[in-house]
């Protein structure tokens, strides 16, 4: 059989060129790499060209008015949802209804975070956990909060509170938290 | 016919720019499933090969093994190894079942190059598909191995293969997330973008240059594209409610998104540079996960409007032409086209088990690829021929790429962390 020669393509003198060509990507990868802490919304390293939009922590409480007061009776507390559903159950209107009053009275802003359990599509389920939240939105809508008072939002699966694959733990997950901003 | 095959290393510079090894987490590849029909392969060691600091034929082994086209024969042991098409004889090979033969040779060069030559030839008959030469650094030998890999597959299946091209996926650690960028196998994964909060749907653009995903790393979903090269990122969508499920048109100048500015999650179309916001889907149920048909011209998406989730496919024309895909079974989400347009992956809840399931658009048969209890995000390699998607094993989420012509499984098995959200990129530019 015949064999026909080969073409050394890559000579060394194209190779230093290349490898010259390369070496400045091997520095800038050193910063490729964009870091983000959550709770302040800041962005670090070399991906300083976002435009973030920083979330406020917490919200300023009146530590010496009826406000304080008001706002530890709501906060941290949650709406939770059976399987598959939206609705809110009657056992949680009360919930809903101390959101409302408190909205009603102190004009604040809040965010209604909807949240599913970790089955399933995470995509879908953020869109499920949305309905949760816009659930939510309409009853305190209905209880006289103005609509730009309340944003809602999702986390589907990717914030549980019970990380568990039991069916109590599936329920935990299944919940909309109320963050005041 | 003889093959010649000429290879200039300038072509790989751009993949090389975004593959040096900055943070390593090795996968391994393991092979899980068969098949029967695989091509029957003997990969013999390079004469010289001890002299490389990295072995070059087991990484194209790895490659071969992993598309699940392949039947990998072992030499046997005491193998004089060819060093030259003159001194290899194809007679053992009739023998032990090999339909081909790789083999070659490591020469050191001046200057600390190293020169790998090597050639595949069928045994029976006789008769050379590949021969080809690189003179190259020690540091590229990974890149030579892919390109081997990529090479011998084209010579002896004569189709497209597959290695020149990344996958991303998202790592979670802790409270941490890692979206990550590594090599087709898994290795030199890279670290693009790391958060305390959340990271989902990573979706690059078509040239391969730039991610867009959703991080929750500001209380709710928004939606980024960052520059892989530059690690610039900006913000895309930012709209009140929920941002999410990005994926690039096929000319790259518009992303399909989700927004809930209705107050349910719609599809909405958006330029690449956030500007000319416009609705796509028009419904009170959710719509989501929307993916463009590779000519641009549908775009698939999952809808609950008649219940539970299905896949629907609208035309882009504005006819607003909506047909639903999926009828077998009571969920079916996260769509993904091949590359040619004729076939659909998505998971199919089953019984309590989630599915990576194959769907011929033209006929609607449709047949399951992955074999686990909770698979999600399937994704086509760029040629077609494999599907890659994040899978629970014990507990953690691990990546696994199926083959889409015969049965057959490889783990990406990574050290630590959970391994989620898979989407594989297109060819390196």
């Amino acid at each position: 059989m015949k064999v026909l020669p080969f073409v050394v393509a890559a000579a060394a003198v194209l190779l230093s060129a290349c490898a010259s060509t390369s070496n400045p990507a091997d520095t800038a990868n050193a910063g490729n790499t964009a870091i983000v802490s959550g709770n302040s919304g800041s962005t670090t390293g070399s991906a300083g060209s976002s435009s973030l939009n920083p979330a406020q922590p917490l919200p300023q409480v009146d530590a010496a008015g009826a406000e304080a007061a008001a706002y530890a009776g709501v906060n941290g507390k949650s709406v939770f949802f059976d399987f598959d559903q939206f609705a809110i159950k009657d056992e949680y209107k009360s919930v809903v209804e101390a959101h409302a009053a408190y909205l009603g009275k102190y004009k604040g802003h809040v965010l209604v975070q909807g949240n599913t359990d970790v089955r399933g599509s995470r995509e879908y389920n953020l869109a499920l956990g949305q309905r949760r939240a816009e659930s939510v939105k309409q009853s305190l809508e209905v209880l006289g909060v103005k609509p730009e008072q309340v944003e809602a939002v999702s986390f589907g699966m990717e914030k549980p509170r019970a990380t568990g694959t039991a069916d109590s733990d599936h329920a935990q997950n299944r919940r909309a938290d109320f963050a005041y901003q | 016919m003889h093959r010649l095959i000429a290879y200039c290393w300038r072509v790989l510079l751009l993949a090389m720019m975004l593959a040096a090894p900055l943070a390593r987490a090795d996968l391994t590849v393991d092979i899980v499933g068969g098949g029967s029909s695989r091509y029957p392969l003997t990969i013999l060691p390079m004469q010289n090969e001890e002299w490389l600091p990295e072995a070059v034929t087991q990484t194209v082994k790895s490659d071969l093994a992993m598309t699940g086209l392949f039947g990998l024969l072992e030499p046997p042991g005491g193998t004089v190894l060819p060093a030259s098409p003159q001194a290899f004889d194809p007679a053992p090979w009739q023998q032990n079942g090999s339909r081909a033969v790789l083999y070659g040779k490591v020469t050191k060069l001046e200057g600390g190059l190293l020169r790998l030559t090597f050639w595949a030839e069928t045994v029976n008959p006789r008769e050379q598909k590949l021969a080809a030469e690189f003179d190259v650094h020690s540091s590229q030998l990974r890149d030579v191995a892919h390109r081997i890999a990529d090479m011998v597959y084209e010579a002896l299946l004569g189709s497209k293969s597959l290695f020149a091209s990344r996958i991303a996926f998202v790592v979670q650690k802790g409270k941490e997330s890692r979206l990550q960028v590594a090599d087709v196998d898994g290795r030199r994964a890279q670290t693009v973008l790391r958060s305390a909060e959340p990271i989902i749907s990573p979706a690059w653009s078509p040239d391969g240059s730039r991610l867009a995903y959703v991080s929750f790393e500001n209380k709710k979903p928004v939606i980024y594209v960052q520059d892989l090269a530059t690690g610039q990122r900006r913000l895309l969508a930012n709209f009140k409610g929920s941002n999410s499920a990005p994926t690039w048109s096929p000319d790259g100048r518009k992303l399909a998104i989700v927004l809930t500015l209705s107050g349910n999650s719609q599809v909405y179309i958006i330029n690449a540079d956030g500007t000319g916001l416009s609705r796509f889907s028009y419904s009170d149920a959710i719509d989501t996960e929307p993916v463009f048909s590779p000519d641009g011209r549908q775009i698939a998406f999952v809808s609950d409007r008649s219940g539970g989730p299905q896949i629907y496919i609208q035309a882009l024309d504005g006819s607003k032409t909506v047909r639903r895909v999926t009828f077998q079974g009571v969920y079916n989400v996260s769509p993904a086209f091949s590359p040619d347009g004729r076939q659909l992956a998505y998971v199919r809840r089953e019984g309590g088990r989630f599915k990576v399931m194959l769907q011929d658009l033209a006929t609607g048969d449709a047949r399951m690829i992955s074999n686990s209890a909770f698979d999600e995000s399937p994704s086509f390699a760029p040629n077609g021929k494999m599907v890659l998607y994040a899978s629970d094993e014990g507990g953690r989420s691990v990546l696994y790429a199926a083959s889409t012509q015969h049965p057959g499984r490889v783990k990406l098995g990574v050290l630590e962390g959970q391994v989620q959200d898979a989407a594989w990129g297109p060819f390196n530019p």
